[in-house]
């Protein structure tokens, strides 16, 4: 969906985000109350540039709006594949955003992503990934590769990973693969608006996504092993 | 001298961890294979690729964790994520002085990658969680694999990194660079590129790293144990100067074109004789950087 009919569909007209190239950024007013909004568009590569970009508004609200809730708006093709990226160090600046948005929930501000589009590996883990939970839009995709990219890297036939993505979330892309592993709480569908509203309400402050993913079948070990480490004499 | 990066995982854990004091947890005789794997007909290991469990370093109670880059690169896949995250937790629960993270990854292991992935936010999120209690997490970075993709930022997530100059930090690897943009942006034939761009004397020489060691386990083992106590906690100000920093440097080299852009970046972080530093030592260049 395009950003600005879902922030239209969410927050209004006249609601207040707006669009610097491929960053978003902005405050909403959501049942009265102020919202910060940030995240991308265009499918925006993540590099240090726009991993900073987004850290500052969540620095600053936190320092200038104590629990303020955050929504990170989230469409990306993952990190920039750049040399220069590289020598920036856009490891250090995305563990940057990530930490940041981390520090936000410790001090209470409650952060929900919100896929609206496409989300792929490095650009994904240190937003959505790193909220308090993270949602998606029934059309938008999730992913870390495509079928065939993956049958490429790991040498197996493209036609058994199909096979197997039938039955077994980890192989396919889809965002009910990410909500039947627990990546993704739960699919936005209908009315927006209660929908985040039940987000910010409901969404849990601790880590439940091995756990969902025991529950709804798509990723049945995680849970168990972590525990046993727990349990381990 | 033994070569770290020539070691396996458990063989850098037996030279890194008081002699003898290694207890591993889920060890290779519980079997615990990833179930992905054999569904693809791949080759599966007992522990999936890490080792985990307590040891001493110098007496003190420490949690430690050892990837092992000879299988499958290293990659987190479901079962090994989960391990990653259950010492974590269990480091949460029981605080130990630090928590090792002997890290050899390429990242996210594609053979599972939507599980792969959403592992390495959860080791991302329960490291932040441990740090937050005030129990350090060190990284070691050394392996001939290097440390790249969702676990380059896992390492940057932990309180310390130690590297060697062999070892290398970075999130995208140049060959996968070199696929998306081709070789005039990324040859990863280019070994000197490669090392200047993502290895330990350009990470130390930038602050990504926070001590340079020789490619030698007892010198990972000394800087682990200089390390513990050295927990910084992340706060708003810790943050602020951080970005500082990467904003700054972002700003370094707006001006540079492509080429030696490595050498650029050194000369104005203040590193003098930065065109030397490839042929440098690590005492050297380990001078070389500003306190």
């Amino acid at each position: 969906m395009d950003w600005n009919l879902l922030a239209t569909r969410l927050f209004g007209a006249g609601h207040g985000i707006k669009a610097d190239g491929d960053f978003l950024h902005g405050t909403v007013q959501f049942d009265g109350r102020p919202l910060t909004v940030v995240g991308t568009t265009n499918h925006a590569p993540i590099g240090v540039r726009l991993a900073l970009a987004q850290a500052r508004v969540v620095l600053d609200t936190i320092e200038q709006h104590p629990e303020r809730p955050i929504v990170l708006l989230i469409d990306t093709q993952g990190q920039q594949l750049r040399r220069r990226d590289e020598l920036l160090g856009i490891n250090r600046a995305m563990a940057h955003l990530g930490a940041s948005i981390d520090l936000a929930r410790r001090r209470g501000h409650r952060v929900i992503g919100l896929v609206y589009d496409q989300a792929l590996s490095g650009g994904f883990i240190t937003s959505g990934l790193i909220a308090d939970a993270c949602y998606a839009l029934p059309e938008a995709e999730i992913r870390v590769m495509r079928i065939p990219a993956m049958a490429r890297v790991t040498k197996l036939p493209e036609e058994m990973l199909e096979a197997l993505s039938k039955s077994n979330p980890v192989f396919a892309p889809g965002v009910s693969n990410y909500v039947a592993m627990g990546g993704v709480r739960s699919l936005w569908d209908g009315d927006l608006p209660a929908a985040l509203r039940d987000a910010l309400a409901h969404t849990p402050r601790d880590d439940r996504r091995a756990i969902d993913g025991a529950e709804r079948g798509g990723r049945r070990l995680a849970a168990t092993i972590a525990q046993r480490v727990l349990d381990a004499a | 001298m033994i070569s770290y990066a020539e070691c396996s995982a458990r063989e850098r854990l037996a030279l890194v961890v008081d002699s003898g004091t290694f207890r591993e947890w889920l060890p290779p005789a519980e079997r615990l294979t990833s179930p992905h794997l054999a569904q693809l007909g791949v080759p599966s290991s007992f522990d999936d690729g890490v080792a985990i469990g307590r040891a001493k370093l110098a007496g003190h109670e420490i949690f430690v964790a050892a990837q092992e880059g000879a299988f499958m690169g290293g990659g987190v896949g479901e079962v090994h994520g989960a391990k990653l995250v259950g010492l974590l937790r269990r480091a949460l629960r029981d605080r130990p002085a630090a928590v090792l993270l002997l890290a050899e990854s390429g990242g996210v292991r594609l053979h599972e990658a939507n599980a792969g992935l959403i592992a390495v936010s959860e080791v991302m999120r329960a490291v932040l969680d441990v740090r937050a209690a005030g129990v350090p997490v060190i990284t070691l970075i050394g392996g001939a694999n290097g440390c790249f993709g969702g676990m380059g930022i896992v390492a940057r997530c932990t309180d310390h990194i130690v590297m060697s100059d062999v070892g290398r930090l970075a999130m995208s690897g140049p060959e996968v660079i070199e696929a998306s943009f081709g070789v005039e942006e990324f040859d990863s034939r280019d070994r000197a590129l490669v090392w200047r761009t993502t290895g330990g004397k350009h990470r130390w020489l930038s602050g990504d790293c926070d001590a340079l060691v020789e490619d030698d386990a007892a010198a990972f083992r000394d800087a682990a144990l200089q390390a513990i106590g050295a927990a910084k906690p992340v706060t708003p100000e810790s943050l602020e100067s951080e970005h500082a920093l990467l904003a700054a440097r972002l700003r370094m080299l707006a001006d540079v074109e492509d080429g030696d852009d490595a050498t650029a970046l050194w000369s104005r972080l203040g590193v003098s004789e930065a065109a030397r530093v490839p042929d440098l030592d690590v005492p050297a260049v380990r001078a070389l950087r500003l306190a």
